[in-house]
């Protein structure tokens, strides 16, 4: 019995050392969750935020660049302060407040550095520089907001904010935290890739009192953070500038387009706001304000807002007539006002009259025979294949779908199909009769003014467009911009057919414009009206200048303000002296715009 | 006169060895818990830890030398005298000891300081079996049980006064000497019950529960047998008894001091208060558990490096093995302690005297409680007890008392043929 008892305590020994490594194996190799927590005890990740990429205008000015504040940090453990009074005076606070702040600092941590005085100028950070050295525990960190030297183009450029919680669900790649900025609109947010660069990661060690033990491995894991690149925009900011002088105080939307190009001159929607409100702490504050602002100043007009395209549409009509061998320059029809309402001009008019003068009965009766070509003997039938064959047609001049401009929530507006007539009167139900209001822009279609301006650089183009956009050059390449910007789209009209029509926009001018007319410089355009069942309806202006070298296409709007020919019409000829003369001759019209009474 | 006690040929060198690979394991693992990177020191500068470890390592061989060049017989005719030498010292240490965190451990003069309470163990070791020797002395008779615990409970009340459970507890690993020797094992049967019911009693939230199955339990036991009215009564006093130890324990333990309170509460639920009573276990388990199989690799570690382990080059320095070593680095370390121990039981089996083997296996018993309840601990397996790893723990005191226990057992084994040549 007794001479078991070794083996009995060997036995027990064994038993003990493999529970131990039982333990051991589960806690080390099994359960991966202590790895992890050693390292968050131990290793800092700190975050190198890049600089983000500036924006410059077509002609190199600065739009939008980092304004760096400065935060004076203090590591309470090494701070000697020596004389109270001069440390006062130096960095401009009071007593009490360097009391307070300091104290706030040591009930955090008296080794880990926390914020003394927070954004400094950097006049001040210049200031205080040299001085800084007579603190120990006293250091500099660099933030940097968003600014807007100008205050301009606040709805192109956009805003970056922190990152949404829903943004953070969607980044897959994890590149962003909780706490990083994003762009959250315009071009901020269509090039976030670009502008964002990459970030940085350095590894630190801390003990456990949080002291910084020097760089993890080395820094072998450590990556430097890459700067953003810097965007030049395609806007004309004093083209910009004096776009928005003239739209303040009103409502509405100015696009201009280099037609050559597709590039966006200018983009003005009124009522606009200050961009440098949406930077740094006050963020939140000055969004809420714009947001619950009944005037909308957030909601970006050009590519948000859709109006249905009136007159300014029958040049659309007119061209598909031409190219389909439908309209001639000779056709012409009666000004018949018992199938739809006109003004008083000469009867009967060829194309050319009906564009100048608008005529509403022409397009009643050429879009009746743009859509029933009698392909089917049932009315109804040939109508539906008429509208789809139309539509397709009118499809590529970039309306009834998004032109894809650099910027997002942008809208599509419409142009209707067979289906939503089916959908509306039932299949079958409906003809020509139904649907003639389209054929001088009313009815079911909805364009944005974005689009309405590219129509006038399709005009100028003489049938082709480039897509609007926002983006000339990435870091100084203009070829690094996104591919579909620089391809040509056709729109599948001769080029040819459009003499007939620029003559005629240039002649329409005189005729419902005439305040648009510029002395040596032939501006071609066409007004609309855009019909506002609530109240005075939407001044509506298309032009393009000049005529025979087109360098500027614009659309404007003015909401509630009556008649194309006089606000939209008068503001864009200001524009495109602007742009092309660089000066403006007629101070009165100026005067007339920035008055803004265009109803009387 | 015979010729010099030492030869060479007869010490055990297996055992030797062991300890000098342990030794110098611990050694680095010393200076892995006091390196930093940022103010890199030589593992021989005295002005950390790892360099006056050197000096304790040093010194020890010097004590190792002094041991194996001695009588054969001092230990074991000086074995009552040196017990109550340690037990004078003991008494008095509370009166001219210094006083550190409440506890008065060591006395001294300026630095060269001991913890009377390390070297009492040999001390007791020797003395047990030395009264133990006598082929008389029979553990299964009331009156020997009575003197063998009465000179292991002298040197375990004194240390308790100073007081020091930690080191108190260590002296009941005497307990595995005694079922060597004979006690019987019915004892160890109701120890191991009633630790294993107070467990439960404390891991248990509900006393209720615990208390029904043992109702169920002892009425099971009274119908399985014969139900005579003493068997009946005998088994439900027991019950009783227990249930009454059940309820009783939470009583006893909320009377226990706060921190002692803490160190039973943790080990239930290491996660009840990880920044305070849990820190300790937490960060220990944190930094053996982020060793993976292979370890951080030597002087990687970064747990055991930035102080996240309280203690970790004394009662923790096994954190810092983990780290670096990983499973692996422990399985090797376990191995050698188990080889040690293993090795060590051999040896006290060969011995022809009582008194060595009874000596040997208090070696074996107090090696094998300090290595069993540090790894534990730091594993959160055990309550923390401030007891040091033997060999690998930073401290003089602790280094020296366990080679100065371990030695005199190697001297005295590489003496036995001597003895047997004069006792034949």
């Amino acid at each position: 019995m007794k001479d078991q008892r070794p083996v009995v305590i060997l036995i027990f020994i064994f038993l003990v050392s493999i529970i131990l490594l039982t333990k051991l194996f589960l806690i080390q190799v099994v359960d991966d969750s202590f790895m992890k927590r050693a390292e968050s005890n131990a290793i800092q990740r700190i975050v190198d935020h890049p600089y983000r990429g500036l924006v410059y205008d077509r002609n190199g000015k600065l739009l939008v660049f980092n304004n760096p504040i400065f935060d004076v940090m203090i590591v309470p453990k090494e701070f000697k302060v020596g004389d109270t009074t001069r440390f006062c005076e130096l960095f401009k606070i009071s007593k009490e407040q360097l009391i307070e702040s300091y104290t706030a600092a040591r009930k955090y941590s008296s080794v880990k550095p926390s914020t003394l005085i927070k954004q400094f100028s950097t006049k001040d950070f210049a200031r205080i520089q040299d001085f800084l050295v007579d603190y120990p525990g006293l250091f500099i960190t660099t933030r940097s907001v968003r600014s807007y030297p100008n205050s301009t183009a606040a709805h192109a450029l956009g805003y970056i904010g922190e990152i949404s919680a829903g943004q953070l669900d969607r980044d897959t790649v994890k590149y962003y935290a909780q706490g990083d900025y994003v762009g959250l609109a315009g071009m901020e947010r269509f090039y976030e890739n670009e502008l964002r660069g990459r970030k940085g990661v350095k590894y630190k060690m801390v003990n456990v009192r949080g002291v910084d033990k020097g760089p993890f491995k080395d820094g072998e894991y450590d990556t430097a953070s890459v700067a953003g690149r810097n965007v030049t925009s395609t806007i004309d900011m004093d083209l910009q500038l004096y776009g928005e002088l003239l739209m303040a105080g009103k409502t509405g939307s100015v696009v201009a387009i280099e037609p050559k190009t597709g590039e966006i001159l200018a983009m003005i929607s009124a009522p606009f706001y200050d961009p440098n409100g949406l930077t740094g702490a006050d963020f939140s504050k000055s969004y809420r304000k714009l947001n619950n602002d009944p005037s909308k100043p957030l909601f970006n007009r050009p590519i948000m807002a859709t109006y249905p395209p009136g007159s300014i549409f029958k040049i659309v009509q007119s061209l598909i007539g031409l190219q389909e061998g439908i309209l001639f320059p000779e056709t012409t029809f009666p000004c018949n006002k018992s199938l739809v309402a006109c003004h008083n001009h000469p009867n009967p008019v060829n194309l050319f009259g009906a564009i100048r003068n608008s005529c509403n009965p022409y397009y009643h009766q050429a879009f009746r025979q743009i859509i029933n070509r009698e392909v089917s003997s049932n009315t109804f039938k040939d109508t539906e294949i008429g509208l789809n064959a139309w539509r397709e047609s009118v499809l590529k001049f970039g309306l009834g779908g998004t032109l894809g401009v650099d910027m997002t929530n942008e809208k599509g507006g419409s142009i209707p199909s067979s289906k939503l007539y089916d959908r509306v009167y039932g299949e079958g139900h409906w003809k020509y009769s139904t649907i003639y209001s389209l054929s001088i822009g009313q009815g079911e279609m909805l364009v944005t003014p974005l689009q309405m301006a590219n129509l006038a650089a399709i005009f100028a183009n003489k049938g082709y467009y480039y897509t609007p956009h926002l983006i000339k050059e990435l870091d100084g390449d203009p070829t690094l911009i996104p591919a579909k910007y620089q391809i040509k789209n056709d729109v599948g009209i001769d080029a040819h057919h459009f003499d007939l029509i620029q003559d005629a926009m240039a002649e329409a001018l005189y005729g419902t414009a005439n305040r648009a007319v510029i002395k040596d410089l032939v501006i071609a355009g066409k007004t609309g009206t855009a019909q506002n069942p609530h109240g005075e309806d939407h001044s509506v202006f298309i032009a393009f200048a000049p005529k025979d070298n087109p360098k500027i296409a614009i659309a404007v709007y003015v909401e509630n303000a009556g008649w194309g020919g006089r606000a939209a019409a008068s503001t864009a000829s200001l524009m495109i002296e602007k742009y092309l003369k660089g000066e403006i001759t007629r101070p009165a019209l100026q005067e007339y715009v920035l008055a803004g009474n265009f109803i009387n | 006169m015979r010729e010099s006690d030492i030869n060479i040929n007869r010490v055990d060198w297996i055992a030797v060895s062991i300890y000098f690979a342990l030794v110098m394991i611990g050694w680095f693992n010393i200076y892995a818990a006091v390196y930093d990177g940022q103010a890199e020191k030589s593992i021989f500068d005295f002005s950390i830890n790892s360099g006056k470890q050197l000096v304790w390592i040093g010194t020890a061989i010097m004590l190792i030398t002094i041991i194996m060049v001695a009588d054969s017989r001092f230990f074991e005719n000086l074995s009552l005298f040196i017990y109550l030498a340690f037990i004078g010292l003991l008494i008095i240490t509370p009166f001219v000891g210094k006083e550190v965190n409440g506890q008065i451990l060591s006395i001294g003069f300026g630095d060269f300081r001991i913890q009377p309470g390390e070297f009492a163990k040999f001390a007791t070791g020797l003395a047990l079996a030395k009264v133990m020797e006598r082929p008389t002395f029979d553990l299964s008779k009331k009156n020997y049980q009575v003197i063998a615990f009465g000179v292991l409970l002298v040197p375990v009340i004194l240390i308790l006064l100073q007081p020091d459970t930690g080191t108190a507890m260590v002296y009941f690993a005497m307990l595995l000497m005694f079922y060597r020797e004979g006690l019987p094992s019915i004892y160890y049967v109701l120890g191991f019950g009633f630790a294993a019911i107070a467990l439960l009693g404390l891991g248990v939230e509900n006393n209720l529960f615990l208390a029904g199955t043992i109702v169920v339990v002892v009425l099971i036991l009274i119908f399985l047998g014969k139900r005579t009215w003493q068997r009946v009564v005998a088994f439900s006093l027991i019950g009783l008894g227990l249930i009454a130890f059940i309820y009783s324990l939470d009583f006893v333990v909320s009377k226990l001091p706060e921190h002692q309170q803490n160190r039973i509460m943790v080990l239930f639920n290491p996660n009840i208060d990880p920044l305070g009573v849990g820190w300790n276990v937490t960060q220990s388990k944190i930094a053996i558990g982020s060793g993976g199989l292979f370890g951080k690799g030597y002087l990687e570690g970064t747990q055991t490096k930035f102080d996240f382990v309280p203690e970790q080059h004394t009662d923790f320095i096994f954190c810092t093995l983990g780290e670096e070593f990983g499973w692996f680095g422990s399985l090797v370390v376990i191995s050698l302690f188990v080889g040690l121990l293993y090795r060590l039981i051999i040896m006290a089996e060969r011995q022809k005297t009582r008194f060595t083997r009874i000596y040997g296996y208090c070696v074996v018993s107090i090696l094998l409680f300090h290595f069993m309840v540090n790894i534990a601990m730091t594993i959160g397996l055990f309550p923390v007890v401030g007891i040091p790893l033997p060999f690998f723990s930073y401290g003089g005191s602790s280094l020296w008392s366990f080679t100065v226990l371990l030695f005199i057992f190697i001297k005295m084994d590489s003496s036995r043929a001597t003895q047997l040549g004069r006792l034949g």
